[in-house]
Formats: C-alpha cells, structure tokens, sequence
C-alpha cells in the first residue's frame, strides 16, 4: 500500500516544529499555534490541499491539518449559509475533534492519576 | 523584555557558547520517524472508514476521534510523556499531542477537583491551539466571504 | 561587632549542628548520596493523596526525625524555620500545623536551606533561642505542575534543564557546643544579569552565587584555601563552569575544592540533563552526606553557597528576567 508518501509528509511537517523547537527560543504551544495558523493561512490560499493530495493523512494529522480542517469547514459553510458561516464553520468542521477530545480527557482524568517521575 | 545593560550583554555572550546544543540531528531523526508513524496510523484508519463506503472527505472526522482517542489513551497510562521524551515534535505536533495536551491536565489537575481542577484546568496547554486556530480560519472566512460577495 | 564588611556575620559563639535528617524521593535514592539519607521513599506519593500532601509529609517527617537525632526534647526546640517552592509555600506551613512549633516560614527558592540555617544562627547565636530547627523541602510533581508542566504532557526537556530534587533536609541548630559548626554567613543581594530562560537557571543563577563567594572572600579576607570545600547548590554543570570561570576572571580559582549538588546528587545515567535543582537539593546534600562526613572529619571546612532563582510563572510570562540570590554559610569542625 503507499503509505510512504504519509509518512514523508508527516514526518516531514514534524521534522520542521523540532528544528523550530531546538533552534529558536520558541515553545512547542507556540510552534503548535504558528503550525495551526500557517495550516490554515495556507488553506485559504489554496496550497493546502495539494500537500493533502500527495501526503493525505500525512498532512491532515499534524496540527497544520487541524488549521485546514478548520478553514475547510469555514468556506463551505459560507458558500452555504453567507455570513453565518463565517462564525460556524469552523467549530462545526473540528466538532468531532474537539468534542473528543473534551470527553476522552474527562474519561481519562476518572480513569487514571498521574504516575510519579 | 527589559532593555539589557551593557554587563547584561556581556554576560550573556560569555554564557552564550558554554550552553549545550540539543542534539538536533538525532532529535530531528526522531521526530520525523515518529510523525512519520503516527500519520500511517491514521491512514491505516482512514483506509478503513473508506473501505466501508465512507469518501476520504468524510473519512477525515471519524479518524480524527480515533486518533484523539489514541492520544487520550496513552495519556491516560503514563506512555505518551515517554514517546515524547524522544519523539519531540514527533508527537506534539499529531492531532494525538493536541490529544495528550488536553488529557494531561485534566489528569493532573483532578486533585483539585473536578469543577475547578479537571475542568477549569483542561485547555491550558491546548487552548492558544484552539484559539488562534479558530480565530484564523474565522478571519480567513470572513475574507472569502467578503471577496465572494 | 559580629559584622564584617557589607555583607558577612561573623558569629560570637558559633552555633552547631547537633542533628540533622533527611528523606528522599525513589529517583534520589538511586543517586550517588544512597548511603546517606536517613529515608529512600518506595514512590514519591507516599501514600497521600495528592504529591503536595506527600512533600508536607515528607517535610513534617524529616524535620521529626532531625529533632530525634539530635537528642533534644521536641519541647525545647524553640522555632521551626522552613520554607519549600509551593505558592505560599504550603508545604512548610502545614508541616508547621502537624508539627506545632512556632514558626517562622521563608522562601529563598533553592537558597532556602542557607537562607534558614543563617536566620536560625543568628537567633541562636544572638542569645533568642537554644535550640531551633531549620528545614526546606521540594518535590519533582509539585514543582512541575506548579511552575511548568502537567507530567503526562509529552514534552522534550531541554540539555539545560534541572530536575527537581524530591525529598526534605532538616537541621538543628543549638548553642550546644558540639561539631560542626556554624562560623560564618553571607546574606546575599539580588542579581539580576538578564537571563530570562526558565528552562537555564544554571546561566542565571551563577552570577549571583559568583557575587556572593567573592563578597564572602572580601568581607572575612578568607581565600580558597581556608576552606576544604566549596559547594554550590544547583548550578547545574552549565552554572558550575560558568562560576568557576567567573571566579578565575577575578582572581579566585577554586577549581580543586569546587562541587556543585546538583551535579553530584544524581549519577549521569539517570538522565537529569544539566543537574537537580530544588530547596531540597542542597539540603539534602548538606544535612546527609556533608554533614556526615564532617562528622567523620573528611571535611573540616565547608562554604555552602546555595542560590535561588526569584522569579514566578507570571513574571515569566509577563517578560521579565530571573533575580537571583545566593546566601553562603560557613560550616567548619572548630
């Protein structure tokens, strides 16, 4: 199966926050909040989606997917709906993520405690 | 940032070289083998949504739950902290680390509560992601939308 | 006048030591000291509920035992001065509340434990109590969800972080006269050279501990060769070099005599990067194996220089740099 150019991809777009991370005195959130403006930045210009066609999953799970999914959601709300869609689609789009999220990290936190380092 | 002195400066240049350097090439290694990885697995479950009549557009919503569950998982039993510790960026940049970066203080701050510690304290690390990401694509839909009138 | 120079006491009767204990984390009691501590803990929780309620224990614990070791009756040990890196240092305040000693808390950052073992020599040695107790404490978990991460985050620790050291050091200080004692103190100003990394307190603490050693030097006309040993708290190996050639720039090498805790008290494959760090670190140093060996007479002369770095998260985050400060102790067999 060609998963190679997943991993590439995915590994590539990693590949960049690490060199950000130990070269630059940025953190990882704001790496991850560059990352996830840059997705969608790049989103709305259209450049987005051929880096999905060649790498798909590799460039939709990191968080530069994440800012794609986003504006994704964003534009075809507002092809849509007009300008209501400009405050819905995006949330909408990441609904399944998010709410995920929320409720896995409720569940864990009932689940388990932190382990002693 | 407070403006340095001229003593501030110097001492600065003479700590400068004494710093060790992260060992960029073998981190860099790591985190693109890592990425790497976790964005198979998702195309691995992705595949199968696809398999089961679902398009690739709309395979994209039910892999990204499965993932954040992975993520949450192995938060949850003390492993993702550890692929991390060699992973870096490997797994902090996935959806997975989004994941482990919301279940991670919600587990942490359960001591203090489940209102004011797993709740409050759930998207502190997360939440620039969330908000800069949705302010983003917001403003970017206000432009289409503006430039499409 | 028990003042020397600007900065420096000079004790009339040097209080001593007569008792001391201390109580470490799992990840310590594999270290280099193991031999030492009175209590490796099986896991850093200590069977309590939350790892702030442990670093109290462990603190409450440590400083009872210190009591039992020094023979004095817990009634007629005077002051409790203690203090640890929790907001409002919590830990220190509610091992007062088990203990039930009057209390006086303090927060120096990692200088605590000098910080107390200074204050309680001056009490001692000014003739307002016979015998006290100082004690710091610090914890990894609590110090980590305090100033910088939840532990499950997967996060990449940088080579210039520090380990907080868990465990507690606790020592009484009496007008006894018995070995070791307490000679000589520096108090310590507030450095600030502009380091604002929270993740290398070793760069911006050596300044302050670089300040301290040569106003030490200064005040009492004391060099290197008085002492068989001068040990820094948590420098860290970057911070370590760095003072050392601070030192030699001004004259003063003490290359042959000079360790640091944080380098020392965890063997390089447990993979603490630069070091420990953490009130505990130096204390536990101090009141175990320094201690101990000053008891055998490996060490006659000990300056300890422990130095702490001031800032919060929120200063931190509103921009603004670490404010350091190292306080010195001189501990001798007289």
């Amino acid at each position: 199966m060609d998963y190679v150019m997943d991993f590439i991809v995915g590994g590539l777009i990693c590949l960049v926050g690490q060199i950000l991370m130990d070269t630059t005195k940025l953190f990882p959130a704001h790496i991850l909040v560059l990352f996830v403006t840059l997705g969608a930045v790049l989103s709305g210009l259209g450049l987005y989606q051929p880096l999905v066609d060649i790498g798909k999953a590799g460039a939709t799970i990191p968080i530069t997917g994440f800012g794609h999914n986003l504006v994704t959601g964003v534009i075809q709300d507002v092809d849509q709906y007009g300008l209501l869609g400009v405050f819905t689609g995006a949330l909408r789009s990441a609904a399944g993520g998010i709410t995920a999220a929320i409720v896995f990290g409720f569940l864990m936190a009932l689940l388990f405690n932190p382990k002693s380092k | 940032m407070p403006v340095l002195t001229k003593e501030q400066q110097d001492y600065k240049r003479f700590a400068k070289n004494k710093k060790p350097k992260p060992p960029l090439l073998k981190n860099m290694i790591m985190a693109f083998i890592v990425g790497g990885i976790i964005c198979t697995i998702g195309q691995i479950i992705l595949n199968f949504f696809v398999s089961r009549g679902l398009t690739p557009g709309q395979a994209g919503g039910p892999t990204a739950i499965i993932m954040v569950f992975l993520g949450s998982f192995l938060t949850g039993i003390g492993v993702y902290d550890k692929i991390g510790k060699y992973a870096g960026a490997g797994s902090i940049v996935p959806i997975t680390g989004f994941a482990n970066s919301i279940v991670s203080p919600a587990m942490e701050f359960k001591r203090e509560g489940f209102v004011f510690g797993v709740a409050a304290k759930m998207f502190v690390v997360a939440g620039p992601v969330l908000v800069y990401g949705i302010s983003s694509a917001t403003l970017i839909g206000l432009i289409y939308y503006l430039l499409n009138m | 006048m028990k003042k020397l120079g600007s900065q420096t006491i000079k004790f009339e009767n040097p209080p001593s030591i007569i008792g001391t204990a201390t109580i470490v984390g799992p990840k310590e009691g594999q270290g280099r000291f193991k031999e030492y501590y009175d209590l490796i803990l099986k896991d850093s929780i200590y069977q309590e509920k939350s790892w702030e309620k442990a670093e109290t224990k462990i603190l409450k614990e440590a400083v009872e035992m210190a009591i039992k070791n020094s023979k004095v009756p817990t009634d007629k040990i005077e002051y409790l001065i203690a203090g640890d890196l929790l907001n409002q240092i919590i830990s220190a305040g509610f091992a007062a509340r088990e203990l039930g000693l009057p209390f006086l808390g303090i927060y120096g950052a990692c200088s605590t434990i000098a910080q107390g073992a200074l204050l309680g020599s001056m009490i001692v040695d000014g003739g307002f109590a016979e015998n006290l107790v100082a004690a710091v404490s610090s914890h990894f978990c609590t110090a980590e969800r305090q100033f910088r991460f939840p532990l499950e985050l997967g996060n990449q620790r940088k080579p210039t972080s520090q380990w907080t050291v868990t465990g507690a050091g606790a020592m009484v200080i009496s007008s006894q006269i018995q070995n070791p004692r307490i000679t000589f103190a520096t108090v310590g100003k507030v450095i600030d050279m502009g380091e604002a990394d929270p993740n290398d307190m070793g760069t911006a603490m050596a300044p302050a501990a670089v300040d301290t050693i040569l106003r030490h030097f200064q005040d009492t006309g004391k060099t290197p060769d008085d002492y068989d040993l001068i040990l820094t708290s948590d420098l860290g190996s970057i911070g370590k070099h760095i003072a050392e050639e601070l030192l030699k720039q001004k004259g003063y090498d003490i290359s042959n005599k000079y360790s640091d805790c944080g380098v020392l008290i965890f063997y390089p494959e447990q993979d603490v990067h630069a070091g420990a760090s953490g009130c505990a670190c130096a204390a536990v140093v101090t009141c175990g194996y320094i201690y101990k060996e000053m008891l055998n007479g490996k060490y006659n002369r000990v300056l300890l220089v422990a130095t702490g770095a001031l800032m919060s998260t929120t200063s931190t985050q509103q921009g603004e740099t670490i404010p350091c400060i190292a306080h010195a102790i001189s501990i001798e067999n007289l």
